[in-house]
């Protein structure tokens, strides 16, 4: 192509990442000196302000502009300068490796459609090397170029270049990355960036610019279903003009919208222009258009527009992966703003699933997020979530977290497994037998007699006790315990109050099924917290009997069946209900039985006779005897 | 979608989402070639309108083709002008070279024109192709009680997503041309018949590349007397847009230092 017929392409947005110091403003400097695409005199200019630092001559210097960069040698931000090959114009994005500017690296690569990772030769995969390959995974970046560079301080060498080689590869695999080249390049002399190094005769692949000239432009979201975001209404006439942008799919004249959340429809009356001589009838993905309804349906910023098939989620719960930039922790609890296009709702960190490590790519349990880090989580909001999982729509499917005035963070959003019913649109399918015929036929009621007390107090000696005479009377009847429950159902939660809260309402969600099938289910978890007893007993809800196993807690100690209060006292059990976490007695439970007082036979008989009472037929409302 | 559409949807979403966002909101007019086009880019916004008050930052230096051009095209596209005078050059810091000082005077001028009509954003022409510390500025930019930029430590922006909540005192600039080059400008201005002023294009062998004041601003030679003879001349050439300007080239940092107090 001509130099001018270059210049009437789309510019391919590449980022250049990695390491602090490991050359990435340098290789920039040096392609676009061998590709001769630098100003006039910008190599003199450079010159003179390296001989004024006392540097070598500083190719850096190209893209690092500031007197902070310059003086001290690390880029500070994120910058952008257009180059072309003889194949197309490219927008190169340069990413500070240092990981005090985190944010600023993703400022940069989030809007890069491929990626050239740079590594020092010498030093290896290094910290922010695999850091920025894991956020470029997340960013959606997954077209990437590895550079090997300094390869002159390695005595381009062929077996150093293998060993790197293969690290890198090891690690890119692990996120699901194929590196499309692995190159060994020196950024400082030349060598493999626009033309093959003499020093490296042993490598029979691509340049860095080959490499560039081998990537595919990112395609637009034409063929997705609809998603047209509003971003303002406009009433500057007697017309009501609502102004968005078309991020996936298409939409024309005459066809109905359905606007989420809420769910109003109306039809498109009108595409409305200025300056242009035919009237504009349809538009898609990348537009931002202005159109006008033919009804006066409620609209606002926010709202996500479909056609009426594959209309986005609307629930009250997200799960997101997270990278996290606040310079303060981000902790269960915290409340936030997420925006996910135009749209903008106060959320909750209601749980933090898995902290992962992007270093070894390990997951660990935790309650928070450190700056720079990345994790699972989930958030809740009070109004419903309009969202599309980022694997089927990432317009829809990505959302930056707003805290005091700032972007703190960015996340991908999918669908939480703890969704409510009436989040993922359920409608409870009825039996074909129904749970009087079942009773009937049992002979006994289905119930969830829930025993809560300290560690010690019984819970689990009554629950087996009352199991098996129950069994022997001729009674369905199951126990859950936590020792069962936690091996397997709840094998992936700890003991934080957030884990506690998701054990007790899996294990009443269980329960209640069970009891549903007619079952007698005792339970024996401390449950400690009084709001996730309360949680329990709205989940079941008929049926549902709250057992007090009264026990002192200096009773308990003295028991101490486990020997948990002697590593609680010497400090080896975090958060142990009693030591160093709250026990809440019940308020008004349904039954209390005192096995401080009473013998574990006295106690079983009590709750045997209240258990059948209350699951005879028909004797489901009868009083406490 | 052709390229040209590309970067033009891109400035619309940018400046609708500055006028939704920010309460008291003005466009900055130079009068130049790039800012002709953020003109155009907001009719093209707002169907026809600019529905922001423009302002022309007047050292009374400009050449008399920019003011005929400013005061024909300001009553002809209807736009709400403010042209107040820009503080004088005594007021501006007086360790600085000279025509880096002479250009400060604009800087004094948005913030005699935040204080005088309580802007909280300024859009601004720039583009990150120009100058190479323009290369890193934010779409949406926060600027401190003084309009100073702390390049140190700018807040993250993706995805589309602008910062734009700040604490009271502060303003914001939005940058709706950040994403273009100077051959961009040319090729939109062509496409879309937007008038620009004649000192742009060639005459006794000489024309006006990037568009200043008098005296610090100087002609390089060209024989481009058409948009297409200028857009070919830009792509044969590689001499950087802003050499005529004597501002950039005083001093290492006399362009830093101008942008961190406040200039565009």
């Amino acid at each position: 192509m001509t130099a001018e017929a270059i210049d009437q392409t789309r510019p391919l947005p590449i980022v250049i990442v990695g390491h602090v110091d490991h050359g990435k403003s340098t290789l920039i400097g040096r392609l676009l000196h061998e590709t001769d695409s630098l100003p006039d005199g910008k190599v003199e200019q450079i010159k003179a302000d390296s001989d004024r630092r006392g540097m070598p001559f500083e190719w850096s210097f190209v893209m690092d502009a500031l007197q902070v960069e310059r003086d001290q040698g690390i880029t500070v931000d994120s910058s952008q300068i257009w180059f072309s090959t003889t194949a197309r114009r490219y927008v190169i994005i340069d990413a500070p490796g240092h990981k005090e500017f985190l944010k600023n690296m993703i400022t940069g690569a989030a809007s890069a459609e491929a990626a050239v990772l740079v590594i020092d030769a010498e030093e290896g995969v290094s910290e922010q090397t695999r850091r920025h390959a894991f956020l470029l995974n997340l960013l959606g970046v997954s077209q990437v170029a590895v550079a090997i560079n300094k390869m002159d301080l390695v005595n381009n060498g062929e077996s150093r270049f293998e060993e790197v080689s293969i690290a890198i590869r090891d690690f890119l695999g692990g996120i699901g990355i194929e590196p499309s080249a692995v190159i060994p390049v020196s950024a400082r002399h030349g060598g493999n960036i626009a033309a093959p190094g003499a020093q490296t005769p042993w490598y029979a692949g691509p340049t860095v610019a080959e490499a560039l000239d081998a990537f595919v432009p990112r395609a637009a979201s034409f063929d997705r279903p609809l998603r047209f975001l509003v971003q303002d209404l406009y009433k500057f006439d007697e017309r009501r003009l609502i102004a968005g942008r078309v991020e996936c799919g298409r939409l024309k004249v005459g066809d109905t919208l359905r606007f989420a959340p809420g769910g109003a429809s109306a039809r498109i009356a009108s595409i409305e222009t200025w300056n242009r001589d035919t009237p504009q009838i349809s538009a898609a993905a990348g537009q931002s258009i202005a159109i006008t309804l033919d009804d006066d349906i409620f609209v606002e910023r926010g709202h996500v527009a479909t056609l009426r098939d594959a209309p986005p989620r609307e629930t009250h719960a997200v799960a997101a992966r997270l990278f996290w930039l606040g310079r303060t922790p981000l902790a269960v609890g915290d409340q936030l703003k997420l925006k996910i296009g135009t749209s903008e709702y106060t959320v909750v960190l209601e749980s933090v699933q898995r902290v992962i490590d992007s270093q070894d790519l390990h997951h660990t349990e935790g309650s928070q997020v450190e700056r720079n880090g990345f994790a699972d989580v989930t958030f809740r909001s009070r109004s419903k979530i309009a969202f599309d999982p980022f694997a089927e729509n990432p317009a829809t499917g990505r959302a930056v977290l707003v805290r005091d005035y700032q972007i703190v963070g960015g996340c991908l959003l999918e669908e939480t497994h703890t969704v409510t019913a009436e989040d993922r649109n359920l409608t409870a399918v009825s039996h074909a037998v129904g749970r009087d015929e079942r009773t009937r036929a049992n002979g006994h009621d289905g119930a969830v007699i829930w025993l809560t007390g300290l560690s010690g107090a019984g819970k689990s000696t009554l629950a087996m006790a009352l199991e098996r005479q129950l069994f022997d009377r001729g009674h369905l009847v199951y126990v859950l315990d936590g020792d069962n429950v936690r091996g397997g159902l709840n094998g992936d939660l700890g003991f934080s109050a957030e884990d506690r809260a998701e054990n007790i309402r899996r294990v009443a969600e269980a329960a209640k099924l069970f009891a549903d099938a007619g079952l007698v289910v005792v339970t024996a978890f401390i449950s400690p917290y009084r709001t996730d007893r309360r949680l329990a007993r709205e989940i079941v809800g008929e049926g549902f009997h709250e057992v007090f196993v009264k026990a002192d807690l200096s009773v308990c100690e003295e028991r101490d069946p486990k020997g948990l209060y002697t590593k609680a006292r010497a400090g080896h059990i975090p958060a142990f209900t009693g030591v160093s976490d709250p026990y809440e007695e019940p308020v008004e439970p349904d039954l209390v039985v005192d096995t401080v007082e009473r013998s574990a036979e006295a106690c079983t008989a009590d709750l045997l006779r209240f258990v059948e009472d209350r699951i005879k037929i028909s004797g489901r409302r009868a009083a406490v005897p | 979608m052709k390229d040209l559409d590309i970067l033009e949807m891109r400035s619309v979403y940018i400046l609708r989402e500055a006028f939704r966002t920010i309460p008291r909101l003005a466009m900055l007019w130079s009068i130049g070639k790039d800012s002709n086009v953020m003109i155009w880019l907001a009719k093209k916004a707002f169907l026809g309108r600019v529905p922001f008050p423009v302002v022309h930052l007047d050292t009374g230096k400009e050449f008399p083709e920019t003011y005929a051009f400013r005061d024909r095209y300001a009553a002809e596209w209807d736009l709400d002008l403010i042209a107040d005078a820009c503080p004088p050059i005594e007021e501006v810091d007086a360790t600085l070279p000279p025509a880096t000082r002479f250009a400060a005077r604009k800087t004094l001028g948005v913030k005699q024109a935040v204080a005088r009509y309580g802007f909280d954003g300024i859009i601004a022409g720039i583009r990150r192709d120009e100058q190479s510390t323009r290369a890193k500025e934010r779409v949406f930019s926060p600027r401190g009680e003084t309009g100073q930029w702390d390049f140190r430590d700018q807040p993250p922006e993706f995805w589309d997503h602008y910062n734009v909540e700040f604490p009271p005192g502060t303003h914001l600039r939005v940058h709706p041309l950040l994403h273009w080059t100077e051959v961009d400008i040319w090729r939109y201005t062509q496409r879309e018949n937007i008038p620009t002023v004649p000192l742009y294009f060639a005459r006794d062998g000489k024309r006006y590349r990037s568009l200043g004041e008098e005296g610090i601003t100087f002609p390089i030679d060209s024989e481009a007397t058409t948009i297409d003879a200028i857009i070919a001349e830009l792509s044969a050439s590689r001499a950087p847009e802003r050499a005529g300007r004597a501002m950039d080239h005083e001093a290492e940092d006399s362009f830093e230092r101008l942008r961190v107090e406040g200039y565009m």
